[in-house]
């Protein structure tokens, strides 16, 4: 056949040579970043002026609290209890936020594809998972720790829980909102059954899918800290009750800065591997 | 041609009910229609006569209610990908690049991956789209969205492709030039076409035999043979003649039907 097409192909950008519009983009981008900033700036100098140099307050100032997050990590300043156990607990909770969100993928990722497309396996989970979702994770907790004991496999079971429905009810929604049209299409071409799940239904929901990821893992560090409180020796939940009872304020802001950092960089990472393996839609970024 | 006597699609007395809110709806009563390897054939007639019902029981989608429907001889039980579809919303799967989607059938049913990259070149080539073989369907226009949906049927060895209004949703010059692609293609393989249209100009411009169907409930109203050499001039005397002859029938059932 002979047709011409006319046009490129989907835009690339030439490297090398630095225009104009490259130097703005980058101009715009260095505007946004010192906005971003601009405001936790200002919090950080309010606390500064509201709390140094004060005879009492409740709340040290951010020196201090930075003094304590560097000998919490280095140690070499208080030489106490927490000095230089930072990474001991980050890994603890590391470890159980990673295993409880893992096993929840496991879970609730094949039964999400299953509750979605299969009408049998629907009617008889549904009904039972919609009844215990409205029951909070915190409110398992004593239950866990009859279950469990107190102790890491607690933490590590409301982990699961609190990753367990985003994870589930996304997958489903997902898998739900799948265009009828798509099956057909992969029917009449050959691909029939079970097969489809692999190459229809799972690719199709992935977007849905990512959604819960980032979801369920939020929750995780949401309930670890909860898990972590009673009865557990490591894990940063435990370092900031512990730093509580013994009136250590600056820990316990230490140990909320590295939860928050930590919260932030894994949804970094979420997202970063959904945007390599989205890039193929247009509501992704 | 193995056995030019049994026709290649043959839809026999077929009938087709949905239940829609508890009403019972008759899309097609008692269709008849025989379909001979590598014709091209245009299904006409008013909205909700049943044409896409009937490309769907072709397809293998849906079943007759009574009646048989038949390739080959045999019986139609689902979809195949002897009977390729192409959807006029094109049903293109976005997570795959042109390329993914052209060979989609392929790897689906487990050709070697050697032989799926050849193929798969030969038909990006044949519609047009070297250039575009890694974009994803969400960067294609709607004309180039349907020439993959096109390759996508060929690639999987379709014997008869069914089309339902597949250029109804293109500009006028895009659809005239897949018109003369979608000819083009077929000319040079010996494919069957059984392609629905709204546009009597289309069903002129393209098939050798135009099905005219009539609603309440669906059925073949009447057929005509176009025995015009390609490619048709559609200023031609001859064209608007028959044009108009079309034109009248179709809205001759408007006229019974209001009466
Ligand atoms: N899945 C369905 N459920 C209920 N009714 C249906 C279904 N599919 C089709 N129908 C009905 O069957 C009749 C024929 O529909 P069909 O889509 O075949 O018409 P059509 O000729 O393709 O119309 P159009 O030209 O508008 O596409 C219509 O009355 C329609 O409402
Ligand atoms: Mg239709």
């Amino acid at each position: 056949m002979s047709i011409v097409m006319q046009g490129a192909p989907p835009a690339t950008r030439s490297r090398g040579r630095v225009s104009a519009a490259r130097l703005r983009e980058l101009g715009g981008r260095a505007g946004q970043v010192a906005l971003a900033l601009a405001f936790p700036a200002a919090i950080l100098t309010a606390w500064h002026f509201a709390t140094a140099g004060a005879t009492y307050s409740l709340v040290p100032p951010p020196a201090e609290v930075a003094r304590a997050f560097w000998d919490l990590a280095f140690g070499g300043i208080n030489d106490d209890a927490f000095s230089q156990t930072l990474l001991t607990h980050v890994l603890a909770s590391v470890g159980r936020v990673l295993g409880g969100f893992g096993l929840a993928v496991l879970v609730a990722l094949p039964l999400g594809l299953l509750i979605g497309r299969v009408p049998f396996v629907r009617q008889m989970l549904d009904p039972t998972l919609q009844l215990l979702r409205p029951i909070p994770v915190t409110a398992w907790l004593p239950l866990a720790m009859i279950l469990f004991g107190i102790g890491p496999r607690s933490a590590f079971f409301l982990v699961f829980l609190g990753a367990f429905y985003p994870i589930l009810i996304n997958t489903v929604f997902g898998v739900r909102a799948v265009e009828t049209r798509l099956f057909e299409a992969a029917s009449m071409l050959g691909c029939k059954g079970p097969a489809q799940f692999s190459r229809v239904v799972l690719p199709a929901s992935l977007p849905a899918i990512f959604t819960g990821l980032r979801l369920g893992l939020g929750f995780a560090w949401v309930v670890i800290v909860i898990g972590e409180m009673t009865g557990v020796q490591t894990g940063l939940g435990a370092i900031i009750m512990e730093a509580r009872q013994l009136s250590r304020t600056e820990i316990v802001i230490a140990g909320m800065i590295a939860i928050g950092a930590l919260g932030f960089i894994s949804d970094r990472l979420v997202m970063l591997l959904g945007r390599r393996l989205l890039s193929w839609s247009p509501n992704h970024v | 041609m193995s056995e030019p006597t049994i026709p290649i699609l043959e839809m026999r007395n077929v009938s087709k009910n949905f239940d829609f809110s508890g009403q019972r709806i008759q899309a097609l009563a008692g269709a008849n229609l025989t379909v001979r390897k590598g014709e091209f054939i245009c299904l006409i007639g008013a909205s909700g006569c049943g044409k896409s019902t009937l490309l769907r029981i072709a397809a293998g989608f849906e079943q007759p209610t009574s009646g048989e429907a038949l390739m080959w001889g045999k019986p139609i039980n689902g979809p195949d990908p002897s009977r390729g579809m192409v959807f006029q919303d094109y049903g293109l799967f976005p997570w795959l690049s042109v390329r993914g989607n052209i060979g989609f059938g392929l790897a689906a049913r487990g050709r070697p991956k050697a032989e799926i990259q050849d193929t798969v070149s030969r038909y990006v080539d044949m519609v047009g789209l070297g250039k575009f073989a890694d974009a994803y369907p969400h960067q294609l226009s709607g004309g180039m969205k349907q020439r993959v949906a096109i390759a996508r049927v060929l690639a999987n060895d379709a014997e008869v492709v069914l089309m339902d209004e597949p250029f109804g949703a293109l500009d006028a010059m895009t659809r005239d030039r897949l018109q003369d692609e979608l000819l083009e293609l077929w000319a040079s393989t010996s494919l069957t076409v059984l392609f629905v249209t709204h546009s009597i100009e289309e069903a002129v411009f393209l098939s050798d035999r135009v099905v005219a169907m009539s609603p309440g409930p669906g059925r073949i109203d009447s057929e005509l043979l176009l025995d015009l050499p390609r490619p048709r001039d559609v200023s031609s005397p001859t064209f608007n003649a028959i044009r108009s002859d079309l034109n009248q029938r179709l809205h001759s059932h408007h006229a019974r039907k209001a009466a």
